[in-house]
């Protein structure tokens, strides 16, 4: 993956911006030790690493506005950066940008269960948000996968989904209010604890926009109260058609589970081996589950255990406790983990619309003999948000490269039927230059022209999201 | 049009949702771009061009016994306006109903759009999936911006299932602050209240704070049973099920009891639990209702009234649907912004529309 050079003219500013953000904050939290930089060369995209200038932790919202100042007079590049676990390279470092960390920012600051809301700082992870409420009864639904580690920050630049988003929702929906800081130290206060802020949808042109607007350092999240119980039922089928079409019926019937989740045959026996869930030896299986009161969950699982047994199951297991409820979880949960232990694998995230869940999975299975490495697929198969995991061997010349060719190409095929490259980790570097397939240069064009109004140096993540050559002129005028 | 356009545009869809005429410039339609384009009822998603009448769009949903979960309201009757609503015309100005609280707004739905911007260049955002991150969410811009970044040509829609019926539990003659409370509590509640409003209802003399409930017929009874429960406090508790259910929410959402009274008419988000305070700040002449649990609160006031200055400061922002011509003259449709703000959004109407011809002066930018 390409990234810009480092500017020379900014490297050697690296005196004079430690001396004066020492005017501003405490020695503790700047870090211009090479040893320690190293801590933040990569996010969770890890064949990607290249060590900051310096990072920065500042301690309140006053900090970064100053920390920005600095940089933007300077003309540093900034990266923000939540709790690295980015997948899509989202807070990759260049060697003559800041980090800007927010991780000491993790306090509650407000709850309001009369307004089912929560105001946290951004660096607060996102399971520590539900922590914060749980006893009331609350959660906050977003639930990427990574959710103990993640934080509020990340989820907002990247707009993370997770499990559960078939009812609640993405980070986008659930999100009421920030406190943003802007790359010239500006602070904007957006939204609240009312449901819509006037005028254009700031809020929601920030969700998502990957770090390159602002830097958010407070967050106003929607809290709900907590479902009286959950189940879920296990069906498993002799085709991946025949689980697409069940998915399909499924929402047609007017049933709406909160996660409806696919495996294929790669991917449950991996985990089987790894953590022996019980789950059947077959081509692909769902994992449904809904909410209610017990009667209420019984009646919506007829429904569905009706829906599939019209196709054919070769497993019907409807959970009748939480000790059933979590085997049948067990499994989905351990998925990733499983396949990290057989291989390495690169994890794709592209879209599509549902019902065309079947003829896709076919033509990946297709192109695996192509490029002669295999596929697992894992995913959220409700919003057509897939999740292939492409194996191969990091020690392997030749094969790291053949892979990302391959994870292109299916991108390219999600696009192609109507879907789209990323549907909950965000382009990053790692998509940035296959953003052509999606849009056209117009298209880009208008994007890049909002950054230019919140951030006309383009000195916040810069050579992110965007294909490197679309936005070369921009960061090149910009120095 | 657009790029050969000299003077301002008004870009309208059938007229429904504004009550004001254009002083200057001509008039830009988009009634001639109708058609659904794709429906996939196993994939909850619809696609329409902007002119495309609201109510084919209802009722091609119907047909798959699905709809637009957002509840958009018919402005007409409020208005005295005419016409075909659009779906165009619903996502520029973002309409949302009594559901909202808890599936969201027109635009949490919002997939993608197509739309011409200012100088006349057709782009995309977006796409027709329920989840995508692919570069910035100009989809959620363009709801809301009232036609005033670009012209909408086409929107792709999330849809929901119908649910099979529905039950409103009605509490009588709470005062504001209790009826906050009430529904407060209803919302923190398991019982997927799916609406929280405190009106004036035909046939009633009092107000009435009223819960909805939806889903299948045994789920209905057995939530609105629990909600009983919780609520014992308030007093005493009726019931409405199915089409009288559905006829008092039709009301809440068209502000239908303002409808024909005269007086200029806001829609004032705010904290929920800062309603009663600020109910009681617009003095006597008011006439208000309450939805969204407290959070949206429908005034209507004697002409010229400048609401905004009685309200003072709050966590919120007041909106101007109908005004007599002496109140346009003299206070904004929309909420001034905070300077930081202002500036952010004039650097956007100057990139996507740096003419300044559609819909000019319609959004106040603070400059
Ligand atoms: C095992 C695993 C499972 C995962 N599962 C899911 C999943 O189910 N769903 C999902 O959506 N994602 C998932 N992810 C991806 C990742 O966890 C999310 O993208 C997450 O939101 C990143 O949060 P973070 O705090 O780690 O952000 P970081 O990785 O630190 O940063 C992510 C992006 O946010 C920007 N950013 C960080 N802080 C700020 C700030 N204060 N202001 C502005 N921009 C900022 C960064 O510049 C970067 O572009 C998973 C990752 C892993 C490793």
């Amino acid at each position: 993956m390409e990234m810009p050079p480092p500017n020379p003219a900014v490297l050697a500013k690296k005196p004079e911006l430690i001396k004066r953000l020492q005017g501003v904050m405490l020695d503790d939290g700047i870090i211009s030790d090479p040893f320690e930089t190293r801590a933040y060369e990569c996010d969770a995209l890890t064949a990607y690493k290249c060590p900051p200038l310096l990072a920065v932790l500042p301690s309140s919202t006053q900090e970064v506005s100053e920390v920005l100042r600095i940089c933007h007079d300077l003309g540093v590049p900034v990266v923000p950066r939540g709790s690295g676990t980015s997948l899509a390279g989202g807070a990759l470092p260049t060697e003559d940008s800041v980090i800007l960390g927010v991780a000491r920012l993790n306090d509650v600051l407000e709850t309001d269960y009369d307004n089912r809301a929560i105001r946290v700082q951004s660096g607060r992870t996102n399971l520590s948000v539900t922590g914060a409420v749980e006893e009331e009864g609350f959660f906050y639904a977003p639930d990427p996968s990574s959710q103990l580690a993640c934080a509020i920050a990340g989820n907002i630049a990247m707009n993370s989904g997770g499990a559960h988003c078939l009812k609640y929702g993405v980070t986008t929906n659930n999100l009421m209010g920030v406190t943003m800081v802007l790359m010239d130290g500006t602070i904007t206060e957006i939204g609240g604890a009312h449901l819509d802020a006037p005028g254009y949808d700031l809020l929601g042109l920030i969700c998502g926009s990957e770090g390159q607007l602002g830097v958010v350092t407070e967050a106003t999240l929607k809290i709900l109260p907590k479902p009286e119980g959950a189940r879920p039922v296990l069906i498993g089928f002799d085709s991946n058609e025949v689980a697409g079409a069940c998915v399909s019926d499924i929402i047609k019937a007017g049933v709406l589970p909160v996660a409806i989740e696919f495996m294929d045959r790669p991917c449950i026996r991996a985990t089987e081996a790894f953590a022996h869930a019980g789950y059947p030896d077959c081509e692909a299986l769902l994992i449904v589950e809904v909410e209610g009161s017990d009667a209420e969950i019984d009646e919506q699982l007829g429904t569905i255990m009706e829906i599939a047994g019209r196709h054919n199951p070769v497993e019907l297991r409807e959970s009748q406790s939480s000790e059933e409820s979590a085997a049948i979880w067990l499994g989905r949960k351990s998925a990733f983990g499983a396949m990290g232990q057989i291989n390495d694998y690169m994890c794709l995230d592209g879209t599509i619309p549902v019902n065309q869940l079947p003829y896709v999975l076919k033509r990946i299975s297709e192109m695996s003999a192509e490029f002669g490495l295999d596929v697992a697929n894992v995913f959220h198969a409700g919003d057509g948000n897939m999740h292939p995991l492409i194996l191969f061997d990091a020690n392997k010349p030749g094969d790291l490269e053949t892979c990302e060719a391959f994870g292109a190409e299916i991108l390219k095929l999600c696009v192609e039927v109507g879907g789209c490259l990323t549907g909950e980790h965000g382009v990053g570097i790692e998509k940035r230059d296959l953003m052509i397939n999606q849009y056209r240069p117009e298209d880009l064009e208008i994007q890049m022209a909002v950054k230019d109004v919140f951030d006309p140096k383009w000195l916040l993540n810069p050579a992110k999201v965007f294909p490197l050559a679309s936005s070369d002129a921009r960061r090149i005028a910009a120095d | 049009m657009i790029a050969s356009a000299t003077e301002p545009l008004h870009v309208r869809g059938a007229g429904t949702r504004t009550d004001q005429a254009p002083a200057d410039g001509s008039v830009l339609r988009t009634t001639g771009l109708t058609g659904i384009e794709i429906y996939e009822p196993g994939a909850l998603t619809l696609v329409a061009k902007a002119g495309t009448p609201l109510a084919d769009v209802e009722a091609a949903l119907t047909s798959e016994n699905q709809r637009l979960a957002f509840e958009p309201m018919d402005h007409r009757a409020l208005l005295g306006t005419s016409g075909e609503p659009t779906v165009g015309g619903m996502v520029a100005a973002n309409v949302s109903g009594p559901r909202r609280i808890q599936v969201g707004a027109c635009r949490d739905s919002l997939l993608g759009v197509k739309f011409v911007d200012g100088q006349g260049q057709a782009l995309s955002n977006g796409g027709r999936v329920m989840k995508n991150v692919t570069g910035y969410d100009l989809v959620k811009l363009m709801a809301g911006s009232f036609g005033t970044l670009g012209v909408l040509s086409e929107v792709a829609l999330k849809v929901l299932p119908q649910t099979e019926t529905e039950a409103t539990l009605c509490l009588h003659n709470l005062d504001h602050a209790r009826a906050v409370a009430a529904m407060s509590s209803a919302l923190g509640s398991p019982y997927e209240v799916t609406g929280a409003a405190h009106a004036h209802i035909a046939g009633h003399g009092t107000p009435q704070t009223l819960l909805r409930i939806e889903g299948t017929d045994a789920s209905v009874r057995y939530r609105l049973e629990a909600l009983r429960s919780r609520l014992a406090d308030f007093g005493e508790l009726t019931d409405i099920h199915g089409s009288a259910s559905r006829k008092a929410w039709e009301g809440i959402r068209d502000a239908s009891s303002m409808a024909d009274r005269a007086g200029d008419i806001w829609r004032v988000s705010v904290k929920p639990s800062d309603a009663p305070t600020l109910i009681e700040s617009l003095g006597a002449d008011a006439q208000t209702q309450l939805d969204w649990g407290g959070g949206l609160i429908w005034a209507l006031m004697p002409e010229g009234t400048d609401l905004r200055a009685q309200l003072g400061a709050f966590a919120g922002h007041a909106t101007l649907i109908r005004g007599s011509q002496a109140t346009r003259a003299t206070v904004p449709m929309f909420h001034p912004h905070p300077e930081s703000l202002a500036r952010l959004s004039r650097g956007l109407k100057d990139k996507f529309d740096p003419r300044r011809i559609l819909n000019p002066n319609l959004m106040e930018l603070g400059g």
